[in-house]
């Protein structure tokens, strides 16, 4: 029973790291908690919906699954899709909402309108596919055993696989790319990369391309591996402000290792406290980070 | 007709009203002393299933029903809420404004959560039934009976919102003030920030206790469904409306949000078919998200409103 | 009219809008120069050069590179036409390694020529190419100031500004830095800075400027100011030798 709830925390964990890592970076460079980030999880998945439907549309070798999976062409090319419609909500976020506020008025004003903003992206989704869950394929899904009687779907492994390739992706990008250079410089200080020459306001539209891009895969990922609400991301605040948070907002690792705790401590309370109080268990953990170390684990110490 | 409107208008009155006192609470935490409260739902929830536990009757299966009168029930309803308040102060007041308002948004979330699975205390999902509302005793008919609770509601709010003037200007309101602006110097002085922040903290919940109180009482049932977010959201909106750290902007701010709240209800259930009334409520919320946000953008110290007077480059 | 590298003209400016610390203070400098700007605390030095590298905006008044305004042009456009800017703290980026800082001073710069100006610096500094794949945290301070320098100077700058380049640094590595900024010059490059360490900043400096209170005082060649009797009391310490001499007249 514990392999599996190890199994079920990895897997759980690794949508948390992959929308963690554009909430983390944000809380950093822009200096506000986004509560609206989560939003762009959901609309990750529902995004990929409609570039998945359009594809099926054309049948013959979208439609088809491939191998073990639930899905097909049709949604690996929706992924893509998906991350690029999420990039550019947040851009269009960024542009008329966040940058405003960001130049002209107190910290809190931006928190209070990422309110007002999640409410709407939200109830956006409500209004134009309701409020049941779907989902992206009805077929049955066979699980495979592994040793130490864990039971996995086919799909969950693709969501781990995806996961780690696009953590490792990123990795590379942050450390052998100029542009992955000065997201971290600027993360540090938007000060100092300006005087070296870098254009801050550039390189924060390329991190929040990023973010949103993670946020979308986790969300269809968590669409694939779960199911599709208008709820999805509004569930994974506390998850994805505790992975942020412990892992140090503006850092990659950070954000991957915090998500992974989140994904492991939910799933492996659940041999301690009952299932229904699951939901609480991300907030304990940020209450008992917050209280030992408020920087995170990867964080800087505050001056 | 005329009766129609104002049954209605008596409702609104009430249901505004009750709002206001737990906005003029938020306006303690957030105008006054600059806390950021993201949790107002679980402190009204606190309220709520107080006075329902006090002064509901006897049930079979559930904790409570003690049947105590109105008043009991408020003051109870207070001090629990004061009391919730007092430890998730104490546990997070050190946090700096994020994640404060990180921290009790995950608070009212677990209250939630207590609330819809202790079923012992809380009659689960079903909630509790059968709450007392005072005016039954004195008169008869439905108007007349909101008219005396809106008397009830009146005075109260009344009370709340001369206490709060004064308190405002008292010594100790004076000292909050000095804290948002500056906790080095204020602490320099010799009082203690942390502790006045904390009695501002439980004094604003206290009053979000008192708002859910009443409202349980005069609707007659509680369940985890009358507490969720979109409260603690509806409560920043007209805060934020109003205008910061100013009463009666507070009170402003609530009628002229929840009017356009029942307002939007209203022409959305005239003018939406009936088979797709639930995105009724989906326009509603985008709707009220819009008008925060486009507040923000234009306006960001609302109706009738004080400079935020620290400005960013203040901060360290 | 100029063959200043630098000229500002009379500007204004300050950290918030309507609160101004700079009230018209004008300086140049010429190509090939060394000057440095001294004065009390608060006299609005560090600010003077925030302004100049496009860090604050300038209410009145103007700057010139080369003749050409760059009144409130971006602080990273400026980089890259030739200005370098080494602020007084939080001048390394800690996070990174020291090769990454590098890469950061190199970002104006296309890819194959910032590349080669890095290998440049390594020739110049070796003990960052030791250890460059360090975090710059781990630096003592004075490793630390030659990063920060280094950083700046991967454009090959045409000016460079420096923040109390010496703060915080034992006397043998702020002695060391001052004979690397003298160095500079002879590169081809002209340095404005700002100094406390005033003696030994004007020692190698060709002029000099003594600002307080937001406003130009007196300015001169560097050997003038050393020699002045006012200057040397007030900055440059004389004050207490001849308090000091005068105390030992006495009791004789």
């Amino acid at each position: 029973m514990f392999l599996q709830h190890l199994a079920d925390g990895i897997l759980s964990g690794a949508i948390v790291s992959l929308g963690a890592i554009g909430l983390s970076f944000t809380m950093k460079i822009l200096r506000f908690a986004n509560f609206s980030h989560s939003e762009l999880l959901t609309w990750g998945a529902y995004s990929a919906l409609i570039f998945a439907s359009f594809f099926n549309a054309f049948g013959g070798v979208f439609g088809q699954t491939i191998g073990p999976f639930s899905f097909g062409l049709s949604l690996v090319i929706a992924m893509v899709g998906s991350c690029i419609m999420v990039s550019a909500i947040a851009l269009v976020l960024h542009r008329y909402i966040f940058d405003k506020l960001s130049r002209t008025t107190a910290q809190m004003t931006m928190v209070f309108a990422s309110f007002g903003v999640a409410l709407i992206l939200r109830h956006l989704v409500v209004l134009i596919w309701g409020s049941n869950p779907i989902y992206y394929s009805n077929d049955l899904q066979f699980a495979i055993l592994l040793p130490g009687g864990i039971r996995v779907m086919p799909d969950q492994v693709f969501l781990l696989g995806l996961t780690i390739v696009t953590v490792v992706s990123l990795h590379l990008f942050m450390t052998r790319t100029r542009t992955g250079i000065a997201m971290r410089g600027v993360s540090e200080s938007p000060e100092l990369a300006r005087v070296s020459g870098v254009n801050v306001d550039a390189i924060i539209n390329w991190v929040w391309i990023i973010g949103a891009s993670g946020a979308a895969l986790g969300g269809v990922l968590y669409g694939m591996t779960v199911q599709l609400r208008p709820e999805l991301g509004f569930s994974l605040i506390l998850p994805l402000f505790a992975a942020a948070i412990l892992g140090g907002a503006g850092s990659l690792y950070g954000a991957v290792l915090g998500g992974m705790v989140v994904g492991l401590s939910e799933n492996l309370s659940v041999m301690i406290i009952p299932t229904t109080y699951k939901p609480a268990v991300p907030f304990l953990l940020i209450l008992a980070i917050l209280y030992f170390r408020p920087e995170g684990i990867f964080g800087e110490q505050k001056r | 007709m005329m009766i129609g409107l104002i049954s209605y208008l008596v409702f609104f009155l009430i249901v505004s009203l009750i709002f206001s006192i737990s906005v003029l609470g938020l306006n303690m935490q957030w105008g006054f002393t600059g806390l950021f409260n993201a949790g107002v739902a679980g402190f009204v929830a606190i309220g709520g299933y107080t006075m329902a536990i006090l002064t509901g009757p006897s049930r079979e299966v559930v904790f409570g029903g003690f049947e105590l009168p109105f008043i009991i029930g408020l003051i109870g309803a207070m001090v629990m809420a004061g009391l919730g308040a007092l430890i998730v102060g104490l546990l997070t007041l050190k946090l700096n404004h994020e994640y404060l308002a990180v921290a009790t948004f995950g608070i009212a979330v677990t209250i939630q959560l207590v609330c819809l699975n202790w079923e012992y205390l809380t009659g689960g999902t079903l909630g509790l039934i059968s709450i007392p509302n005072p005016s039954r005793d004195y008169v008869e008919g439905a108007l007349a009976q909101n008219a005396l609770f809106l008397a009830i509601v009146l005075v109260l709010g009344g009370l709340v919102f001369i206490g709060l003037e004064r308190i405002v200007k008292s010594p100790w309101g004076r000292m909050l003030k000095a804290i948002r602006e500056d906790e080095t110097a204020a602490a320099s002085l010799g009082k203690n920030p942390v502790r006045i922040r904390l009695e501002a903290f439980v004094l604003g919940c206290m009053l979000m206790g008192l708002s859910g109180a009443l409202y349980v009482s005069f609707i007659g049932y509680v369940s985890p469904w009358d507490f969720l977010p979109i409260l603690t959201f509806q409560a920043w909106t007209m805060l934020i409306v109003g205008g910061s750290a100013n009463n009666r902007g507070a009170i402003l701010g609530a009628l002229v949000v929840w009017g356009i709240w029942t307002f939007s209800g209203f022409l959305i259930s005239r003018v939406v078919p009936s088979d797709i009334q639930a995105q009724g409520g989906a326009i509603q919320a985008i709707l009220i998200g819009l008008v925060l946000v486009a507040t923000l953008l234009s306006r960001p110290r609302g109706l009738i409103g004080e400079e935020l007077n620290v400005s960013r480059h203040a901060r360290s | 009219m100029s063959n200043f590298v630098l000229e500002a003209r009379s500007v204004v400016a300050g950290y918030v809008p309507d609160l101004p610390i700079l009230h018209g203070v004008s300086v140049h400098v010429s190509v090939g120069e060394i000057v440095t700007i001294i004065g009390p605390n608060g006299a609005g030095k560090s600010t003077l050069i925030k302004a100049i590298a496009g860090l604050l905006n300038i209410s009145d008044g103007e700057v010139l590179l080369d003749g050409k305004s760059i009144t409130n042009i971006p602080a990273h456009k400026l980089a890259a036409e030739g200005v370098g800017y080494v602020p007084q703290t939080g001048n390394v980026f800690a996070t990174l390694s020291i090769h990454e800082n590098l890469v950061m001073g190199g970002a104006p710069l296309p890819k194959e020529l910032a590349t080669k100006q890095i290998e440049k610096i390594y020739s110049l500094y070796p003990v960052l190419k030791e250890r460059m794949h360090e975090k710059a945290g781990v630096l003592s301070g004075g490793q630390r100031q030659i990063l920060a320098v280094a950083r700046a100077l991967l454009t090959q700058p045409r000016l460079i500004l420096l923040d109390e380049p010496t703060a915080g640094l034992s006397p043998l590595a702020a002695n060391e830095l001052f004979a690397h900024i003298r160095d500079l010059v002879t590169n081809g490059s002209t340095v404005l800075m700002v100094e406390q360490n005033a003696k030994a900043a004007l020692r190698i400096s060709d002029r000099g400027y003594v600002m307080a209170e937001g406003q130009n005082r007196i300015d001169g060649a560097a050997h003038a100011l050393l020699k002045d009797e006012e200057i040397g009391e007030i900055f440059l310490g004389k004050r207490r030798k001849s308090y000091k001499a005068n105390q030992e007249k006495e009791t004789t």
